[in-house]
């Protein structure tokens, strides 16, 4: 559906998108995932013919971007970050010039703005005007302004951002009712919403792909490794790397911070065929070390994440 | 074209919603009508001469001040995102914008309209001069709204864009009076450059080529401006 190559983005000397390639095939959910600044926002831009790219090509199924930017802008829906609508609007009158931009006659605009309303959740403030919307509301108005003609392409940059979480839900809800049938992008800094709605992730960091596939493939190759906790007291952390460091299945001894000023804080990486839970406490039995903390590091996708775009 | 006339009818609507419009009509209706009635009686002769000397000064304030949100505005709500985004080209924006503050400039003038049809009924009115003085009106108003869109890319900030519009303006309108300052050789073109000039000739009653090709090119420079300004954002 969408073929990206070589896209590359330079704002004056500041490389914001270095060379990413990507495919996103049809009715997929793309997740964009990556920190603040990563690039998230410039790369869905030029998506959407907003930006140009410094270098590099954009293909929408067989339409090159820069020279069929019309067709394509009329398979696409785009809501930018934090939804910036029209202030003085109505919400109607809104949505009204919206279709009518994009073409529909008005016997068509009254028919699918009226199925948007029941999509959204838009009944009870059709008449209310756009600046006296909650951050929610408002980010709704932008999602029916994103889907107006029904578009093959619905690209979301941080949709849920600024929402609480019952707005959260109900809009990841849509996401999913409506990436049944469409392509749908969306960029996020928030990981449990790309194991909610997405099932493709592409992880992003200082403008380059660091990680691209498919959302359960990255939550299994982030199961491969634990980690885990321990806070130690009477202990030296020479010989604690000596003796745990030891244990099969244990592949590094790590010094962390403790909890207080007194103990010593340590961190196992260990690999995930073996619970060696059991092994480490009797080895640390045998010692005179006093064990104050035992916690097992949760493996999600938080891990794989915080890996890939770590700062050096 | 369809997607020009939307916007423009948006932009309009945006004006006659809010005071603005209503406040800015009635500022020019005001300052034009007391400049026009105070010395008219003076004068005894029944023309619009004083209405049209003093209006390339009155819209160096008013255009800029309507012309100032039109990008501004959405560049700093961010709305020009959504906007750009939908299936339209950016000469459908740019025209859409540009028609609606021309057809504001109109709807400004038209009251004035009771004027020459008052004096009309006090004496013999040359139609001449005043279907003129309209017409270089609705050029010189053009003109303006293509530097004040020209203003208003520039900037998120429509206060600097009402300032950047209104000194440009100025010094078109006023560019004519300053030829003192300048070297001789130089007075041919700079006059040249003033709107006041040809403006005045227009509303003499007497069309000619080289001051409508005058208009057209400050719409034209304006806008292609604003065009240039625009991509270089992206």
């Amino acid at each position: 559906m969408i073929h990206v190559e070589n896209l590359t983005k330079y704002y004056n000397d500041f490389c914001a998108v270095d060379q990413i390639n990507f495919n996103i095939k049809k009715g997929e959910i793309l997740g964009l995932l990556g920190p603040n600044g990563a690039g998230k926002t410039t790369t869905l831009r030029m998506l959407t013919g907003y930006f140009m790219p410094t270098s590099g090509t954009i293909r929408v199924k067989d339409y090159l971007l820069d020279e069929h930017l019309i067709e394509i802008k009329k398979m696409m829906g785009y809501l930018p970050e934090s939804a910036p609508l029209y202030h003085s609007m109505l919400v109607y009158d809104y949505l009204d010039y919206v279709a009518g931009i994009r073409g529909m006659d008005k016997g068509q605009r009254i028919s699918r703005i009226r199925q948007l309303v029941d999509l959204c959740g838009l009944d009870d403030i059709m008449h209310r005007s756009i600046n006296e919307l909650s951050k929610g509301l408002n980010q709704r108005v932008g999602l029916a302004h994103a889907m107006m003609t029904d578009p093959e392409i619905l690209i979301l940059d941080e949709p849920t951002s600024g929402l609480d979480p019952n707005q959260i839900a109900e809009i990841r809800d849509i996401i999913r009712k409506i990436g049944k049938e469409k392509t749908v992008i969306l960029s996020t800094h928030i990981l449990s919403e790309v194991e909610a709605t997405c099932n493709r992730v592409v992880i992003i960091n200082k403008g380059k792909i660091v990680a691209d596939d498919v959302t359960e493939n990255l939550k299994q190759a982030a199961g491969q490794k634990y980690f885990i906790h321990l806070a130690l007291l009477n202990a030296e952390f020479k010989d604690v790397q000596e003796q745990l460091g030891a244990i099969e299945g244990v592949r590094a001894v790590e010094k962390t911070p403790g909890a207080q000023g007194s103990d010593l804080g340590i961190r196992l990486e260990c690999e995930s065929a073996a619970d060696l839970r059991e092994t480490i406490y009797q080895t640390i039995k045998q010692t005179s070390w006093i064990l104050i903390e035992f916690q097992q590091e949760t493996k999600t996708l938080e891990t794989v994440f915080r890996e890939l775009t770590k700062e050096d | 074209m369809q997607q020009m006339i939307r916007i423009c009818k948006k932009e309009l609507k945006d004006y006659f919603i809010s005071p603005i419009a209503y406040i800015v009509i009635s500022i020019f209706l005001l300052v034009t009508g007391w400049f026009f009635f105070t010395t008219f009686f003076y004068y005894n002769q029944a023309d619009l001469r004083n209405f049209f000397d003093l209006l390339p000064i009155t819209f160096s304030f008013l255009i800029p001040a309507i012309t100032m949100r039109l990008f501004s505005e959405e560049l700093n709500v961010g709305s020009y995102e959504m906007l750009a985004t939908l299936p339209v080209t950016f000469t459908d924006i740019l025209f859409g914008k540009f028609l609606a503050g021309v057809l504001f400039v109109a709807a400004a003038l038209i009251p004035t309209l009771a004027y020459p049809i008052c004096i009309s009924f006090m004496g013999q009115i040359d139609w001449g001069p005043v279907t003129g003085g309209y017409i270089g009106a609705v050029l010189l108003g053009s003109a303006f709204v293509a530097v004040g869109l020209f203003a208003s890319s520039l900037t998120r900030n429509q206060i600097i864009a009402f300032i950047v519009g209104m000194v440009i303006c100025f010094t078109l309108a006023l560019i004519d009076k300053m030829l003192l300052f300048f070297p001789r050789s130089m007075l041919g073109v700079i006059g040249y450059l003033g709107a006041d000039y040809h403006f005045k000739n227009i509303a003499k009653g007497i069309v000619d080529s080289r001051d409508i090709i005058y208009f057209f090119s400050v719409v034209f420079i304006g806008l292609y401006s604003t065009h240039l300004v625009m991509q270089e954002k992206n």
